[in-house]
Parts: C-alpha cells; structure tokens; sequence
C-alpha cells in the first residue's frame, strides 16, 4: 500500500510543480516571447490574405521556394508511400469489417484469417500512412519554421526508402503468421531493427535543420515535431527489445508503448501540422501563443503516463491503473490549452473555413482532436471503463482520434503541400470535395454506430442475467453499418491517390519536358 | 523557447519519467513476485498451440483476464476467478487483449474441457453456436476419404458431413486445442496476489 501513495504522489506532484513552473514562467514573461514570435511563420506581407493553393492563392516569395526545393524529393516521397499505405490499409480494414458480420467470407487460407486482416490494417495505417506522412509533414514545415534549408535531405530519402522496406517486410511477416504476437508490436523484432534505422536516419536531417537554423525563435510546431522525432525511436526500440519482459510485466510495456504511439508520436506531428497551417492559410497567428507553451509541456508531462488506463480491473498493481487514469484525466489540460489557440481563431475566420478545403481538414481535424481526447479522459475514469472496456466502443474511439484527428490533418496538409512541392496546381480539383464529403459522411457512420454498438455490447456483457450471445447478436447491424461506413471512407482514399498520382505525373512530365528542352 | 538542445533533453527526461513509472517500477514488483502456486509451465505440445493462436490473432476477440465480481460478472460467466499477475508467469509474449467480440478464455480449459468440442468448434463454429461470428478454421484441418490409424477425426452434425468424406485435424489444431485445455488457472489465488483493486468495496455497501 506504501508504493501505491508514494508513487502517487510523487508522480502528482512532479506534474503539478511542472505545470506551476510553468504558468509561472509565462505569466512573468520568461520567454519573453508572444504573438510576435507567432507571426514568424509569414513573410512580409502575407498577413491577412488567404493562403491555399488548392484555390491558387497565396504569394510565392524567392527564399521560400528555394527552401521548398530542398524537401521536395524526400517529402514527396514519405507522402507518396504514405498514400499508397493508406489505400492498401483501408482495403485491409475494409475485409476485417466485412469479415466480421460474414464470418463465413474467404476463410480457406490462414492468410486471409480475420486476425491477420485486421493487423495488417493496423500496422499498415499507423506504421505506413499516419507515421510516412506525419514524417513528411515535419519535414516539409521545419525548413519553413526555421527559414533555413533542409540539411543532408539525403538521409531523410534514405530513411524512407530502409523503413519502408521493413514495414513491406513486417507485412509479409504478419501475413504469413510470423508475428511478435502483442497489439501495436506484431512486427517481428529482427525486423523492428529496418524501421528503428528508417526512422533515426529520418530525424537527422530536421534536427540537423534545427540547430543550424537561422531565425532565433523556435515556433511551437517545432517543439512538438522535435519532441516526437526523439521520442518516437526511444519508445520503439525499448517497447522491441526481446526477452526484457514477461508476463504482467509486459502488458505494462506493451500499453506503456502503444498509448504513447498516438500521445507522443501521431499526436504531436498532427498537432504540429495544425500549429503550422491553421494559422498559415488564414493569414491570423493564433489565438494566445503563450498559450501553447503549456499546451505543449502538459501534453508530455500528462500524456506520457496514461497507458495502463488500458489495463483497468486487470492484474497489473492498482496504483499505476489509478496513476494512468489521473493523468488521462489531466489531458484536459493540454487539450483546452490547444483547443483555445486553434479553434478561436477560425472559429473567428469562418469565411476561410468555407474557402478552403485544406483549411477544412485540418480545422475539422483539430476539432475531433479535442472530442477525442475529452472522450478518452472520461473513458479512462473507471465507471465509465468498466461499461466501454473490451468492446467496440474503444475502437471507434481509437478511430476518431487515428482517423477524424490525424488522418483529416494529415488529408489537409497534403492538400495544402503537393502544389508548392511540385509547383503545380491539382489536376482534379473536384474530387478534392468528393473526396471531404465521402470521409465526412463515412466517418460520421462509421464512429456512431460503433459508439452505439459498443455501448450496447457492453451493457450487455454486464448483465449476468443475459447469455454473452446477446452481447454478440445485438452487436451485428452495427457492424455492418461500420462496414457501410468504412467502404465510403475508402472510395475517399482512392480519389486522394488518383489526385497525388496525378500531380506527381504531372511534374515528373514537367521535369521531363525541361530536361529536353 | 529558442534553445532545441534543452527542449530535446527535457523531452525525453520527461519520457524516462514516465517510463519509470510505468515500466520500470511495476516491472520490479510484478518481477518480484513467484509464479503463483498450481501455475505450471507450458508444454512444447502446448506452446506450439500458443504460437497458433498468436499467428491466428485469437487476442484480437478473446481477452484472458477475467475481472472481479465487484466489477463485473465475468466470473458468473464461468471465465474465472480474477486473474493475479503470478499467473502469467510463463506467458511471454502476454496475450491478455482488449476486446470481447468472444468471451474471455483464461480459464476456458477448465470450462470446456473436450478436445472434440474445441476441434468441431475451430472446424465450424456456427455448427456449434448459429449466432457466432468467429472465424472457421478448415485449413487446420484435412478432408479425407479414410482416416488413417492415429488421425482424430472431427465429429460434424449430420446435414454438414460430406458423404464418403472424413474431417481430419492437422496436427497445428491438435497443437491449438492443447493449448486451449491448458488454460486453467481455477487454483486459489495467491494470498499476496498483485491485481487491480480499483472496483473493491473494501467494508462498505455493495
């Protein structure tokens, strides 16, 4: 019982003397830094116009451009890969769900087991699309942030290149039944070692970028993308050392590892973009830049401690269960801090939400981010978790925070980067619209009916007086909607890819053309 | 903020924090605990099952943790007392899961102890139980004219059989059902038994 109340409170009180400290530093101005460090991100000006190249507007400045062209290879190629994961992916999660109320559907090969399905989709959607783009994403804005070239692209062209031979490797493996056999880790350890590399080499160059910048300040999606391209290979290589754990010991690992994948790694690259674009295509800084220097160190402090909420009523100690809901319940903090800077200020600027696709997005995605993270505080509180735990509740809550918040970032943002990458405008702008109302429309079916089905599921598992088959039977119309809801996601997806293959054949075509000539 | 040499060592300072806490300290004391009394190790028969249902994705839709009756009634259930640390003692990797698409399977050796059930149910589970939506498994198993001596054959309700036709299981769902009758942990707990106790009413009303 001592370990209980002393790591407790020394965990409560490490966090609350950090978040004193800080408040404090702000309110005394020891950074001495406010909206004028925000405007950093425009060029003389810029200010108040509206910045989309989807629509063809926005200016092109000299120093700019040349910074672009030293991210363009390996940018576009992190985004390329990534869209391609996105479509495979998707096709993958697509079988899983149908798979799940057609349970009789291609069941001759283990292959093509839902269990495998399932975990193909997972890893490809985290490991290829969110992870690849979330890398290029940060990759394309550092330079800008920092007025400076891209440093040694060349390591970042390589990484792409070794991690995505071991993500098509760890795929096989998964496929063929070769697994590390823990949610989040399935990928082979003797494989890990190709995506760790992938990933170390791919920091080096915005690091690189980083310290040899040429502005003084370092704008707050710079924290966030310096803080994730750290953090991210130190909790995969320690999450994939074999033989360290057993047992207990490594669920805590295991949730430890794959909490902080969304909380360290997906949410500060999606929250870093949307520190980036947000204010960039209004033409506004943000709402109180002060503001997001609390948003930024309570978001490490908090969230880097809520995974075992994934293990509540399990056999793991009941003082780090309770530790991890505190926390998740403290991620309001951090939340309301960003939620305050992004959405006041297009909240105020609602003529360019409705102007800009990429704006769209990106704000929409803010938004679910702040949905997810309130409804993942309450889940994390253990009346709550005892009806949610286990069912499908938590998988549309995992949706909406992968999906409805760093996917639709994620859209957005290569949205608003491939013309100024390529320098041309999209060929099919329509599908750009089809594409946002197919997502939209798909998601919203998607998340309800498995909020709903997932209530409902777990209601009835609680009730002793109804046999588990009911848990099951009740739960089937849901999973076909989910299914319904999921296709049209899809369709989305493959309008994004037909649009980049444009766009790359385009400017390949254009290269080709000023070779010749 | 200006410096990214403090921002990155406060950073992952911050991260070696919560590893601490997270990792290293229930590592220590989960680590310091025995495996429980009545837990034996795995059988190589046993563990060749394991492997199966971690290649099949069987955590995906079956947890292996049942919780207490102050939460939950999984016990009424038949899943089992609420499981203890000590009893994942020789599970590496741990295959507690997340989810109840199915039921929880801890103790699902102890409660349905019949190798034929476990094998109809893995060749049709619909032949079983119409409402189920687990997968069928029928390449674990083998269609053949005769038997031949030392093959068990799968027992199929009437109007499923094929005529002059045998099920046969594979030795890899011999190997699956081993492991699944090996899940039994129906021994008393521990006395020093570390699991969450969030949901105890200790001496209050129910």
């Amino acid at each position: 019982m001592l370990t209980i109340g002393l790591f407790l409170a020394i965990s409560f009180l490490v966090s609350l003397a950090g978040l004193t400290a800080l408040i404090w530093a702000v309110s005394t101005d020891q950074f001495s830094f406010g909206q004028k460090q925000a405007r950093i991100i425009f060029i003389e000006g810029e200010e108040g116009h509206l910045d989309d190249p989807t629509a063809g507007s926005g200016s092109r400045d000299l120093e700019r451009a040349s910074i672009d062209r030293t991210t363009a290879w390996p940018v576009s190629l992190f985004l390329g890969a990534a869209v391609v994961w996105l479509v495979i992916g998707s096709f993958f999660g697509l079988i899983a769900s149908l798979k799940l109320h057609l349970p009789d559907w291609l069941d001759e090969n283990a292959v093509l087991t839902f269990g495998r399905m399932r975990t193909l989709h997972l890893t490809m959607v985290i490991y290829g699309w969110l992870s690849l783009g979330g890398i290029g994403t940060a990759t394309w804005i550092t330079p800008r942030i920092f007025h400076s070239p891209l440093r040694s692209p060349r390591f970042a062209t390589w990484g792409a290149i070794i991690w995505n031979a071991g993500l098509i490797a760890g795929c096989v493996a998964i496929a063929t039944g070769w697994t590390d056999g823990e949610e989040w880790l399935e990928i082979p350890w003797q494989i890990d070692g190709l995506l760790a590399l992938g990933g170390g080499l791919a920091v080096v160059p915005v690091l690189r970028t980083a310290f040899g910048r040429s502005v003084d300040h370092i704008y707050v999606s710079g924290w966030y993308f310096l803080a994730a391209l750290c953090w991210f290979p130190a909790l995969f290589i320690i999450a994939n050392i074999p033989g360290l754990f057993v047992g207990a010991e490594q669920a805590t690992v295991n949730w430890w590892f794959a909490h902080n994948v969304l909380g360290l790694w997906l949410t500060p690259l999606g929250l870093g973009a949307a520190y980036y674009f947000i204010p960039k295509i209004i033409g506004k800084p943000v709402y109180s830049y002060s503001l997001s220097l609390i948003g930024f160190w309570a978001l490490a402090l908090f969230y880097s401690q809520v995974g075992i909420h994934h293990l509540i009523g399990g056999p793991v100690p009941t003082w780090v269960v309770t530790l991890s809901v505190v926390q998740s319940v403290m991620m309001v903090v951090p939340v309301l801090a960003v939620a305050i800077n992004q959405h006041v200020v297009v909240a105020s600027n609602l003529w360019a939400f409705r102007a800009s696709l990429p704006l769209r997005f990106i704000s929409l995605g803010a938004m679910m981010y702040t949905l997810a993270s309130v409804e993942g505080s309450l889940e994390a509180l253990r009346s709550i978790n005892t009806v949610t735990h286990f069912t499908q509740f938590t998988i549309a809550h995992a949706h909406l925070g992968a999906y409805g918040f760093a996917s639709f970032i994620l859209f957005g943002s290569i949205y608003y980067m491939m013309p100024r990458i390529t320098g041309r405008a999209w060929p099919w702008p329509g599908l750009i619209t089809v594409h946002f109302w197919s997502v939209l429309a798909g998601f919203a079916v998607y998340f309800v009916a498995l909020t709903i089905g997932g209530l409902l599921q777990g209601e009835a598992m609680l009730d002793a007086g109804r046999p588990f088959a009911q848990s099951v039977i009740l739960l089937k119309p849901y999973l076909e909607a989910r299914s319904i809801g999921g296709a049209v996601m899809t369709l989305g997806h493959i309008l994004l890819a037909v649009n980049v293959a444009g766009i790359l054949a385009r400017s390949a075509a254009d290269a080709r053309k000023g070779e010749t000539a | 903020m200006n410096r990214a040499l403090p921002l990155v060592i406060l950073a992952m300072a911050i991260l070696a924090f919560a590893t601490m806490l997270l990792v290293v300290v229930p590592r220590a004391q989960i680590g310091s605990e025995p495996p429980a009394a009545g837990l034996r190790a795995y059988s190589p028969e046993e563990l060749r099952g394991r492997a199966q249902y971690m290649s099949l994705g069987c955590v995906y839709c079956h947890s292996q943790q049942p919780r207490t009756p102050d939460q939950a009634p999984d016990g009424e259930r038949g899943w089992g007392r609420p499981s203890v640390a000590a009893d994942y003692a020789y599970d590496s990797p741990h295959l507690m899961g997340t989810m109840r698409t199915g039921p929880d399977l801890l103790n699902v050796g102890a409660r349905l102890p019949s190798t034929a059930w476990h094998l109809t149910h893995l060749y049709r589970p619909r032949a079983i139980a119409p409402w189920s939506i687990m997968p069928s498994y029928p390449f674990l198993f083998e269609i053949k004219d005769h038997a031949a001596p030392g093959d068990t054959v799968v027992w199929l309700p009437r109007e499923q059989r094929v005529a002059g036709k045998v099920v046969v299981a594979r030795p890899e769902a011999m190997a699956l059902v081993a492991y699944l009758l090996s899940l039994d942990r129906t021994y008393p707990a521990p006395a020093s038994a570390i699991r969450d106790d969030g949901y105890s009413r200790v001496g209050g009303k129910p």
